[in-house]
C-alpha cells in the first residue's frame, strides 16, 4: 500500500511539472513582461535594469529553476493590472470558487445519484422518462446558456432568486470568507450551482443508471434474488455499493473540472472568484495571474486524481490486494 | 407414497422479443421426491436453466410463465405474489448457480453474505447468525472458516467459493436446491468434490435436488432419475438406469451412446448430427424429426406427449414405472405407425 501511495505521489509530480514547464514558457514566450510594467516613455537603460533585476537575461534552464522554486513558495510574483502579489489576488478570491464548485459538484453527486438510481429500478416509468429527456437537455445545453436561461426563469420572471455576485459574507478564520452562513448568501448560491453543476449532474445520473443496470444484471445479483434477500437489501445494498465504486472515480475526476468549467458560471453569474479573475487576466495579458492559475488548476486536478485512486482503494477490497503487491 | 416436494405441469416459458414470442419451454413435467436428486441433461439452449428459474421464481421480463403448474408440497407457488415468493426463495428453494467467481459479490466479506442470508430467513439474532455461518463454512470443507469468514470472494479459489456458494444456498435448510451446471466452470481436479460434497450434504437433510449437468457420469453416479431435455420438452424421464443404459428416445440414445463404459475422461455429450432448433424454427410434430434417424409421416404432424403409457420395442428393455418418452415409436400402436 504505502509503495503504492509513494508511486502514485512521484507520479503527481511528474504532471505537476509538466504543468509548471508550460505555465513557464507561457510565462517567458507570451508577451513580454517588462513591456506590461513599464510604460511608453520609460527610459531604455530603465527597461535594462528591470529586465536584469527580474532575471530576464538569466539562461532558460535558470529561470525555470527560479519558477519552480517561487511556485513551491506559493510566490508566482506581481499582478501587472493590480499590482499587488498573484498569491494574495487567488487567495482572496479562492473561497467563492471552492464555496460554488462543492456545492455545484454536492448538488450533482446527491440529486444525479437520486435520478440515476430511480432511472435504473424504474426504468419504464413516466418519471424515469422524464429524468432522461432533462439529462439529454443537460447535456447538450451549454452552460453559459443555462445560466442565462435559469436568470431569466428566477431572477427576471419570477424575482425568487439573485442573478448577481455572493450576497453577504461572512469572514472565517484569516482568510476565508463564506456565504454559507447568511440567507443571502445562501440565495446567491443557488442559481449558480445549479448551473455550474446541472452538466455533471446529468452525467452521474446517467453513469448510475447504466452502472446499476449492469450490475443489476450480474450472477452475484441473480444469487442474491435467488436467495431470497430483501429487495431493498438487495437494490441499495448489494447492487449501490458495486454501482458507486465507477460512479466515485469518475464523479471525483469532475469536481476537477467544475472548478475549471467555474469560468463561465462566474462569468455569467458576476461571482467574484478565481474564474472571473482568470478572464480579466487573459484581457489584459496578465501572465503571472494566468500561470498561477493554471497551476493551481492542474495541482487540483492531480491532487483530486491522487485522492480519487486512494479512496478507490479503500472501497474496493479487490484493488486492496492490488495495491499491496 | 410420499407428496412430490415439487411438482411441475406442463410448464410453458416465454420470452416476449422482437422477433415474436418464443416458447423457451413448452409443456413440461415431472416430479421430485424428498431426497430425490433428479439429473436434467440436454443440450445448450435445451431449457435447463429456464426450468431451474422457474421453479425458483426468477424469471424475469421479458420472460414470463405463460402456462402450467409449479407446486412446493402440494401449494401452487407459479402464481404467487413477488413478496411471498421471495420467502419461498432460499428457504424452502434454493439455487446454485454455475459459475461461483461470479456468484458471490465482490464487496461483501463471504461472512456478511452468510450473515444476512441466514437473518432474512431464520429467527436467529447476529451472533447465533454468525455462529452458524462458520458452522455451515466447516461442513461445507472450508479449513479454519473461523478466520475465512471474514475473507472476501477474490480470497478464495474457484472451489472454495463454489463451497461458499453451497453454504449459501444450504443457510435456510431448504427442501429443494437447483444445481445448474454446478462444477462447469471449476477445474476437472475439484469438480468430483463439489459433486460429492452436494450429494453428501443433501442426503443428510434428506434435501431434493434438481441437477443441471453435461457430465453423464456425475448423472449415472448422482441422480436417483434422469430428464433428458430438448428444444424445450422433456424427451424422455426415468429412473436412471433405465434411461442411462436402455435409452428409449432416439435423442437420448444418442446422448447416452457417448457415455464412455469406464467413467474416464471425454464424458461430454455426444455429437448428434445436425444441431437444435432455435426457439423460432421449432418444427411441427416432434422437434427432434429433422435430426432423428427413425423419423417417419407422423413424427412431422402430431407432437408426442410424455404423459402417455407406452410399451418398449420388440427387442428392448421393458419400460419400468414412471419412465416416459416422448417419442411416436412408443405408441401403442408401433407397428401401425412404422411406415
Ligand atoms: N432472457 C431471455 N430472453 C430470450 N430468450 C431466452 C432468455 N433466457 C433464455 N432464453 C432462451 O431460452 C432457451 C433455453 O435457455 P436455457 O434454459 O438457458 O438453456 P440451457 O438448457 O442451456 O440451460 C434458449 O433458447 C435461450 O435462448
Ligand atoms: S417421434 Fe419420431 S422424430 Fe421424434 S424422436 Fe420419435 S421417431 Fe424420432
Ligand atoms: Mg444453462
Amino acid at each position: 500500500m504505502l509503495a503504492f501511495v509513494i508511486r502514485r505521489i512521484m507520479q503527481s509530480a511528474a504532471v505537476m511539472l509538466a504543468v509548471a514547464l508550460i505555465a513557464f514558457l507561457m510565462f517567458r514566450f507570451v508577451g513580454d513582461p517588462v513591456n506590461q510594467m513599464v510604460g511608453v516613455d520609460t527610459p531604455q537603460d530603465e527597461v535594462a535594469r528591470l529586465r536584469e533585476s527580474l532575471g530576464l537575461n538569466d539562461p532558460t534552464i535558470v529561470q525555470f529553476g527560479r519558477f519552480i522554486w517561487n511556485a513551491l513558495h506559493f510566490n508566482f510574483g506581481v499582478s501587472y493590472q493590480f499590482r499587488q502579489p498573484v498569491t494574495q489576488l487567488l487567495a482572496e478570491r479562492a473561497p467563492a470558487t471552492l464555496e460554488l464548485a462543492f456545492t455545484a459538484a454536492a448538488f450533482a453527486l446527491f440529486v444525479g445519484l437520486i435520478m440515476g438510481v430511480y432511472c435504473a429500478l424504474r426504468r419504464d416509468s413516466w418519471l424515469a422518462q422524464i429524468f432522461q429527456a432533462i439529462s439529454l437537455i443537460g447535456v447538450s445545453l451549454p452552460t453559459f446558456l443555462i445560466g442565462i436561461l435559469l436568470i431569466y426563469l428566477f431572477a427576471v420572471v419570477l424575482g425568487w432568486l439573485p442573478s448577481n455576485g455572493r450576497g453577504q459574507v461572512v469572514k472565517f478564520g484569516d482568510w476565508w470568507t463564506t456565504g454559507f452562513l447568511t440567507t443571502s448568501g445562501l440565495r446567491a448560491l443557488i442559481l449558480p450551482a445549479i448551473t455550474l453543476g446541472l452538466f455533471q449532474m446529468t452525467l452521474i445520473m446517467r453513469l448510475v443508471r447504466a452502472e446499476m443496470l449492469e450490475v443489476m444484471r450480474t450472477d452475484y445479483i441473480k444469487f442474491a434474488k435467488a436467495r431470497g434477500l430483501r429487495t431493498r437489501s438487495i437494490h441499495f445494498g448489494h447492487a449501490l455499493k458495486n454501482t458507486l465504486i465507477p460512479v466515485i472515480t469518475i464523479a471525483g475526476l469532475q469536481l476537477g473540472s467544475i472548478i475549471a468549467f467555474a469560468i463561465i458560471t462566474e462569468t455569467v453569474f458576476n461571482w467574484p472568484g478565481m474564474g472571473l479573475l482568470f478572464l480579466k487576466a487573459v484581457q489584459n495579458v496578465d501572465i503571472p495571474i494566468m500561470a498561477a492559475y493554471l497551476m493551481l488548476i492542474g495541482f487540483l486536478f492531480v491532487l483530486i486524481n491522487l485522492l480519487v485512486d486512494l479512496t478507490y482503494g479503500l472501497v474496493d477490497p479487490r484493488l486492496r490486494i492490488a495495491m499491496r503487491s | 407414497m410420499t407428496e412430490p416436494v415439487i411438482s411441475v405441469r406442463d410448464l410453458r416459458v416465454e420470452f416476449v422479443t422482437r422477433k415474436g414470442i418464443l416458447r423457451a419451454i413448452d409443456g413440461v413435467s415431472f416430479d421430485i421426491m424428498p431426497g430425490e436428486v433428479l439429473g436434467v441433461v440436454g443440450e445448450s439452449g435445451a431449457g435447463k436453466s429456464v426450468t431451474g428459474s422457474a421453479i425458483i421464481g426468477l424469471i424475469e421480463p421479458p420472460g414470463r410463465i405463460a402456462g402450467g403448474e409449479i407446486r412446493l408440497h402440494g401449494q401452487r407457488i407459479d402464481n404467487l405474489d413477488p413478496e411471498s415468493l421471495r420467502r419461498i426463495r432460499g428457504r424452502k428453494i434454493a439455487m446454485i448457480f454455475q459459475d461461483p467467481l461470479t456468484s458471490l459479490n465482490p464487496l461483501y466479506r463471504v461472512g456478511e453474505q452468510l450473515v444476512e442470508t441466514i437473518l432474512t430467513h431464520t429467527d436467529l439474532g447476529p451472533a447465533a447468525a454468525r455462529a452458524r455461518a462458520i458452522e455451515l463454512l466447516n461442513e461445507v470443507g472450508i479449513p479454519a472458516p473461523e478466520r475465512r469468514i471474514d475473507g472476501y470472494p477474490h480470497e478464495f479459489s474457484g472451489g472454495m467459493r463454489q463451497r461458499v456458494v453451497i453454504a449459501l444456498a444450504l443457510c435456510a435448510e431448504p427442501d429443494f436446491i437447483v444445481a445448474d451446471e454446478p462444477t462447469t466452470a471449476l477445474d476437472v481436479s475439484v469438480q468430483a468434490q463439489i459433486i460429492a460434497l452436494i450429494r453428501k450434504l443433501c442426503r443428510e437433510r434428506g434435501t431434493a435436488v434438481m441437477l443441471v449437468t453435461h457430465d453423464m457420469g456425475v448423472i449415472a453416479e448422482t441422480a436417483d432419475r434422469v430428464a433428458v431435455m430438448y428444444a424445450g420438452r422433456v424427451a424422455e424421464i426415468g429412473p436412471v438406469r433405465d434411461v442411462v443404459k436402455h435409452p428409449l428416445h432416439p435423442y437420448a440414445k444418442g446422448l447416452m451412446g457417448a457415455i464412455p463404459t469406464l467413467e474416464a475422461e471425454a464424458d461430454r455429450l455426444v455429437q448428434i448430427p445436425g444441431s437444435m432448433p432455435r426457439l423460432s424454427n421449432i418444427p411441427q410434430g416432434c422437434a427432434f424429426n429433422p435430426r432423428c434417424d427413425r423419423v417417419f409421416d407422423r413424427c412431422r404432424v402430431e407432437r408426442p406427449d410424455p404423459d402417455i403409457p407406452r410399451f418398449g420395442l420388440e427387442g428392448e428393455a421393458p419400460l419400468m414405472p414412471g419412465h416416459r418418452v416422448a417419442c411416436h415409436l412408443y405408441t401403442r400402436n408401433p407397428v401401425e405407425n412404422a411406415s
